[in-house]
């Protein structure tokens, strides 16, 4: 009897406990219904209370990525006030994590392209200065492979010549500050390629004040390229572009609204 | 790796898929369009491919030849393969005594494994690009496709051509070795009627596909074919046209598509914003269109926008 008791009170435990593991404190109704969110919402985010699907955020992106390398997407905060930092992410794949951006003295909106996997929903995370998280949906079909096929950097002799070389400009009339970044952004997961990737990437003014700044994962593109969003002529007449990636290797560039090729 | 292909396998030797059925469903209707002397066309949908097309979204050309009928490209699988090599004895009951492949897309020459025992013509470059990306055409096909599918083996031309002058099967032929569609792309024009098979370095209302497009390249081939003044055009997509304007056509539409992108690279945009600009009306209407610019966005903006953006470092 008393072993029976015990071992009652055993499965009890434990499955409360199982209970605790799975399910995030606040749970959502995914509007994408895919399975994973709830998970995500918990080890990406660190399981927030304050947490909500908010149709305000807007991710556009194609329905389908014609090339798993190269996945536009565009996602737009913009009608949430003071927002604090994104955390773009996938929900189906061998890497999540997208991007986190801080936008600082930016729009909350941000232009870039990922590698994706396989079909799966795509979610840009925001949370406010006061901690309250509004989350944003999309879903791109995909033929998949994009994050394990090895850099198409490595076809060419000069990549290495061309590590951190960066192209960009502004167009301050628009508040617009585009940049690319030449970089493998290997995953790790192709054969042999270890990790080699841009960890961080933010626009600052000439004197060192932070403008934006984004934490790159591996997921992101090979030769990252993003689109800034600032209120018209709110821009600086130069910016700069300061990063560094997984080997120590230091990215270094200046954007202006300079001659056009 | 489990692929759909091999997903596909798994399925196919399942003792009660319903398997009857989806081969009865799953059946090309071609017809033969008489175009000029001994010359026909089975003409493709203007569409992108669906399941409810199987793929028959391409022009393929039959001309009277010595010994039979000279086919200028086999469609997207085996079964469009067999379908063209059943309505070809239809028409000649010798059926088909030669084959060309005007360049590597799937659509073009997935249906070759059916002609495998007879000659089939193409560039050298064509013949290596199906060899190399033959496998990974494949794998998308089966993806759009599933059971259409069942049974494609990618099999490469095998006798290579170059250009100039060229008899195939007794027909005599101007060989013009062109690219900018892909890296080689064929087009034929016949000497006896002024007949070009242009393959898809000319889209007639249907937008054309740039996935391995370059485009300055592609602009001087059609310079090329115009100033060979062709009688009747059949281009790989859209209806066969006796006055040149597809020809135009495709010109106006790639110098627009440059241009649209190459301005928008200028002005700091991205690509889903130049996937949501709204298409000019002359090019709205076509086939495909708008996810077929939108491709485009994606297969073409990149290299564009490394051109156009300025150095900052
Ligand atoms: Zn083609």
């Amino acid at each position: 009897m008393f072993i029976r008791t015990v071992f009652a009170a055993l499965i009890a435990v434990a499955g409360s406990a199982a209970v605790a593991l799975d399910d995030p404190q606040t749970v959502l109704q995914d509007p994408m219904g895919s399975g994973m969110w709830n998970y995500h919402q918990k080890g990406l985010l660190g399981d927030p209370a304050d947490i909500r699907f908010d149709d305000r955020v807007v991710l556009r992106a194609p329905d389908s990525a014609e090339d798993s390398l190269n996945v536009p997407l565009l996602v737009d905060a913009t009608a949430i006030p003071d927002v604090k930092r994104i955390v773009i992410s996938a929900d189906y794949g061998p890497i999540p994590h997208i991007l986190t951006y801080y936008p600082e003295q930016a729009e909350p909106k941000l232009a870039l392209r990922f590698k994706i996997d396989q079909a799966t929903a795509i979610r840009a995370s925001v949370e406010t200065q006061s901690g309250s998280w509004h989350i944003g949906s999309t879903y791109i079909d995909a033929a998949g492979g994009g994050c394990t096929a090895p850099a198409n950097a490595y076809a060419s002799d000069d990549w290495e010549e061309k590590l951190g070389e960066v192209h960009g400009r502004l167009w301050s009339a628009s508040g617009r500050a585009r940049l690319v970044v030449d970089h493998p952004m290997d995953t790790g997961l192709a054969d042999g390629i270890p990790v080699f990737i841009i960890q961080d990437l933010s626009l600052q003014t000439e004197d060192g004040t932070p403008l934006a700044r984004l934490e790159l994962h591996e997921p992101v593109n090979e030769d990252p390229a993003f689109t800034f969003y600032f209120d018209a002529g709110a821009l600086p007449a130069s910016v700069k572009v300061m990063g560094r990636d997984n080997n120590g290797n230091r990215i270094r560039g200046v954007l202006s609204e300079g001659e056009l090729n | 790796m489990l692929t759909r292909r091999t997903t596909l396998g798994l399925l196919a030797s399942l003792p009660l898929a319903p398997r009857a059925f989806a081969q009865a469903r799953l059946s090309y209707d071609l017809t033969a369009k008489p175009l000029a002397d001994g010359i026909w066309m089975v003409e493709g949908a203007t569409e992108y491919f669906s399941m409810e097309n199987g793929g028959a979204i391409v022009n393929v050309t039959l001309m009277k030849g010595d010994s039979g009928l000279i086919l200028f490209d086999t469609g997207s699988s085996r079964r469009y393969g067999e379908a063209l090599a059943s309505l070809a004895r239809s028409l000649d009951i010798r059926g088909i005594s030669a084959v060309v492949n005007t360049h590597h897309h799937p659509d073009h020459f997935f249906g070759n494994q059916i002609f495998a025992d007879r000659p089939i013509h193409a560039l050298g470059g064509t013949r290596q690009a199906a060899l190399d990306e033959g496998e990974a055409f494949a794998d998308n096909m089966y993806r759009l496709l599933g059971d259409w599918m069942r049974g494609t083996e990618v099999v490469p031309p095998s006798d290579v051509i170059a250009g100039g002058e060229l008899a195939l099967d007794g027909r005599d032929f101007l060989a013009l070795p062109l690219g900018g569609h892909t890296g080689a792309d064929l087009a034929l024009m016949d000497r006896r009627t002024g007949t070009l098979v242009a393959g898809d370095l000319v889209f007639y209302n249907r937008a054309p596909t740039t996935p391995s497009a370059d485009i300055p390249r592609w602009q001087q081939a059609l310079e090329a074919l115009q100033a060979e003044k062709p009688a009747l055009v059949i281009p790989g997509h859209g209806p066969a046209d006796p006055t040149g304007a597809s020809i135009t056509q495709t010109r106006d539409y790639l110098g627009w598509l440059d241009g649209t992108l190459r301005a928008g690279a200028r002005s700091g945009l991205d690509m889903v914003e130049l996937m949501e600009t709204p298409l000019p009306d002359r090019f709205a209407g076509m086939g495909a269109q708008p996810q077929e610019y939108q491709r485009s966005v994606a297969h073409l903006f990149p290299g564009i926008e490394r051109e156009e953006l300025p150095r900052g470092n």
